[in-house]
């Protein structure tokens, strides 16, 4: 088997190929971000393509968290563009970038602890989000039935009237999952899905986002090897901010430099 | 006095199973309430109670209308304000701008204002001008316009500049204390013609109604009562609303808000604005009440009284809030009078300690405030039946 590298983008670049986005749904293209003179990525280029399930892989401190700030507008790039769906995002908004369809969940699951189960759910519904929206927004049945779709996938029925103060980690992890995915995003970027989940739990949260990968594009970061492999999808390897590698699961092992990197720890 | 109670996990729900539920006894609670607070006038009217007695619950209800507004912003945006009272104060100048047109006046120039006119070099007795923000004060109509919508305006700037700018938590508490002392020296100085620190007092007539007038207090009362309910009404269909919801989870995690497509600012800068608004309303029920409006109601301690009230009461409830208000108004008014037991003399002097130890007391012992205590008091109650 050949060792994975990183594959040669040098001429699907947004600002040089006109079609990029007939194949790419996001590309990054020379992202650096540095805080106070630590560079915390410093990626070449990375194009995700569409339907496509990325994993992320890499060492505590390698930027994938940072790399999803960018993406997301959480923190600007000192250099590079950032492209999606056709257009440069680099500049946008928070709550633009949003709209355009990107969505996130952060790896601690952020809820709202004083809002039920349910109230959590309804707050990422589609649609608009202005002040006179929520003043007149009345519930209906077609809501109620995708919500309840959702959380009966992920165990929650039970707990729609519960306050998301009471839930266990990992059911504040699956309602985190199930927020993102009922706000139907274009790309869902899930940042560590199964920490601190049980195997049990692993595996269904494993298969949520394999049913995903059918309609939607995802960017998943995760650490845990077997659900990594659970996933059978295109891996990609960050190291010290930079990417090492790209390719299969049982290719990016094989390069040395990802073995040295995970090994000389 | 119901706010989240059916967002609470199910096992609290102990009474509905063994006859009275808790909410049949919130229900007949807030009835009591009302039923007492509709019939105080009457009280006066026989002669039971005294009118200064209904006038005093009448200032005290409009400052639950502060704390109705400070308890949407704090309690449940989880945004300590302490400007609520400069937006008070305006609402209280405007009301008491348009009174003193009304009373005594001086060569046109009402007698608040007359005494510590600011002469230029040059000017004499018969040379004074009634400035424009004087004169926009005179129709009744706008007045109550003015009153409310000054307020609101001010809390936009603020919210807008501060909220976009994210100033958060203690920044913004600062922010809102700083603007409120500046605000009263802004209003201390006679050269700004808003009469100093004497402030606007011995009003005469509103809308033609003597204010010494007995029935005309006890009229200020029920135009009162009919606020403080039509507001907390307003508040609570806000709360109930998805966008109360909002607000909630502005508190809870604003970061996973602007996530799913929110603009926090604009929420907070909104509630904000409403809950100025409503102390600007407060304000100009207060002051006919009062009889005056001074400078020193945007004194530090004003602000500060005011966040203790949401806190004594129950923050997060719009119920708690009013009755804190209430409740600590009530309290100050007993207990700073004099009077003695034996030989234990109580002295108006105590009363700081008191407040500051019901504080301490609330803080450590009862988080949730009064409106929790009760919530618990209840239950057991709906349980034991
Ligand atoms: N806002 C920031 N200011 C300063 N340093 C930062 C900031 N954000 C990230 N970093 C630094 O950048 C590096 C990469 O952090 P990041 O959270 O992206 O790593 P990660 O790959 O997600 O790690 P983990 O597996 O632990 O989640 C870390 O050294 C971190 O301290
Ligand atoms: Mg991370």
């Amino acid at each position: 088997m050949v060792a994975a590298t990183i594959p040669d983008y040098k001429n699907e670049r947004p600002d040089q190929n006109q079609l990029w986005d007939k194949k790419y749904l996001l590309f990054l293209s020379e992202i650096t971000a540095v805080f106070d003179g630590f560079k915390a990525l410093d990626l070449e280029h990375i194009g995700v393509m569409h339907n496509e399930l990325r994993v992320v892989i890499g060492p505590n401190g390698a930027g994938k968290s940072t790399m999803c700030d960018v993406i997301t507008g959480k923190t600007r790039p000192t250099t590079g563009s950032v492209w999606f769906g056709g257009e440069e995002i680099t500049k946008k908004s928070e709550d633009e970038i949003v709209r355009i369809g990107i969505g996130r969940k952060f790896q601690t699951p952020t809820v709202y602890d004083s809002l039920t189960v349910y109230e959590n759910m309804e707050l990422s519904l589609p649609g608009s989000k202005g002040i006179f929206a929520m003043l007149t927004a009345r519930r209906n049945k077609t809501e109620r039935d995708r919500v309840m779709h959702l959380l009966e996938r992920v165990r929650l029925a039970d707990d729609v009237d519960t306050e998301a103060r009471y839930l266990s980690h990992g059911q504040r992890q699956w309602l985190a999952i199930s927020s993102l995915i009922l706000s139907q995003p274009r790309l869902l970027l899930v940042d560590e899905p199964a920490a601190g989940l049980t195997d049990s739990e692993t595996e269904l949260t494993g298969e949520l986002l394999l049913e995903l990968k059918k309609e939607h594009t995802l960017i998943v970061i995760e650490h845990d090897m077997d659900f990594v492999r659970q996933l059978n999808s295109r891996v990609t390897v960050l190291c010290e901010g930079r990417s090492m590698a790209e390719g299969s699961l049982e290719e990016v092992k094989t390069n040395p430099e990802v073995i040295e990197a995970y090994l000389g720890r | 006095m119901t706010e989240r109670t059916m967002n609470e996990p199910a096992g609290i729900h102990l009474g509905s199973i063994c006859g009275t539920s808790a909410s049949q006894i919130n229900k007949a609670f807030a009835g009591a309430l009302l039923a007492f607070a509709i019939l105080l006038p009457m009280l006066a009217h026989a002669g039971v109670v005294s009118v200064e007695t209904v006038n005093m619950a009448g200032r005290y209800m409009a400052l639950g209308i502060v704390a109705l507004g400070l308890d949407l912003i704090w309690g449940y945006t989880g945004i300590l304000s302490l400007c609520q009272a400069l937006f008070f104060a305006l609402g209280g100048y405007a009301m008491g701008i348009h009174l003193a047109h009304q009373g005594t006046l001086h060569n046109g120039i009402p007698e608040s204002l007359y005494v510590v006119y600011p002469y230029k070099v040059g000017e004499s007795k018969g040379m004074e001008v009634l400035p424009w923000f004087w004169l926009i004060f005179k129709p009744f109509n706008l007045t109550i316009l003015l009153g409310i919508l000054i307020p609101g305006l001010v809390a936009g700037l603020i919210g807008f500049a501060g909220f976009i700018s994210r100033v958060k938590g203690v920044y913004f508490s600062i922010l809102t204390q700083a603007l409120t002392v500046a605000a009263m020296m802004f209003f201390s100085k006679n050269e700004m013609k808003l009469c100093g620190t004497n402030g606007i007092t011995n009003f005469t007539t509103l809308a033609g109604h003597e204010l010494s007038d007995p029935n005309v207090k006890i009229g200020l009362y029920v135009v009162t009562l009919i606020c403080l309910i039509g507001t907390y009404l307003i508040c609570l269909l806000l709360t109930k609303s998805r966008f109360g919801r909002v607000l909630l989870a502005v508190r809870d995690s604003e970061t996973a808000l602007r996530f799913a497509g929110y603009k926090p600012y604009a929420f907070k800068a909104a509630i904000f604005i409403f809950a100025g608004m409503l102390a600007g309303l407060a304000g100009m029920l207060y002051t006919p009440q009062a009889n005056i409006i001074t400078p020193s109601y945007m004194e530090a301690r004003w602000s500060i009284l005011m966040v203790v009230w949401v806190a004594v009461g129950g923050r997060g409830t719009l119920f708690g809030a009013v009755a804190g208000a209430m409740v600590i108004n009530l309290l100050y008014n007993a207990m700073t009078s004099q009077w003695s037991i034996g030989s234990f003399d109580w002295k108006p002097d105590y009363w700081p300690l008191v407040l500051g130890m019901l504080f301490i007391l609330v803080v450590l012992a009862l988080p949730d405030g009064l409106a929790g205590l009760w919530r618990k008091m209840v239950g057991r109650i709906a349980e034991v039946d």
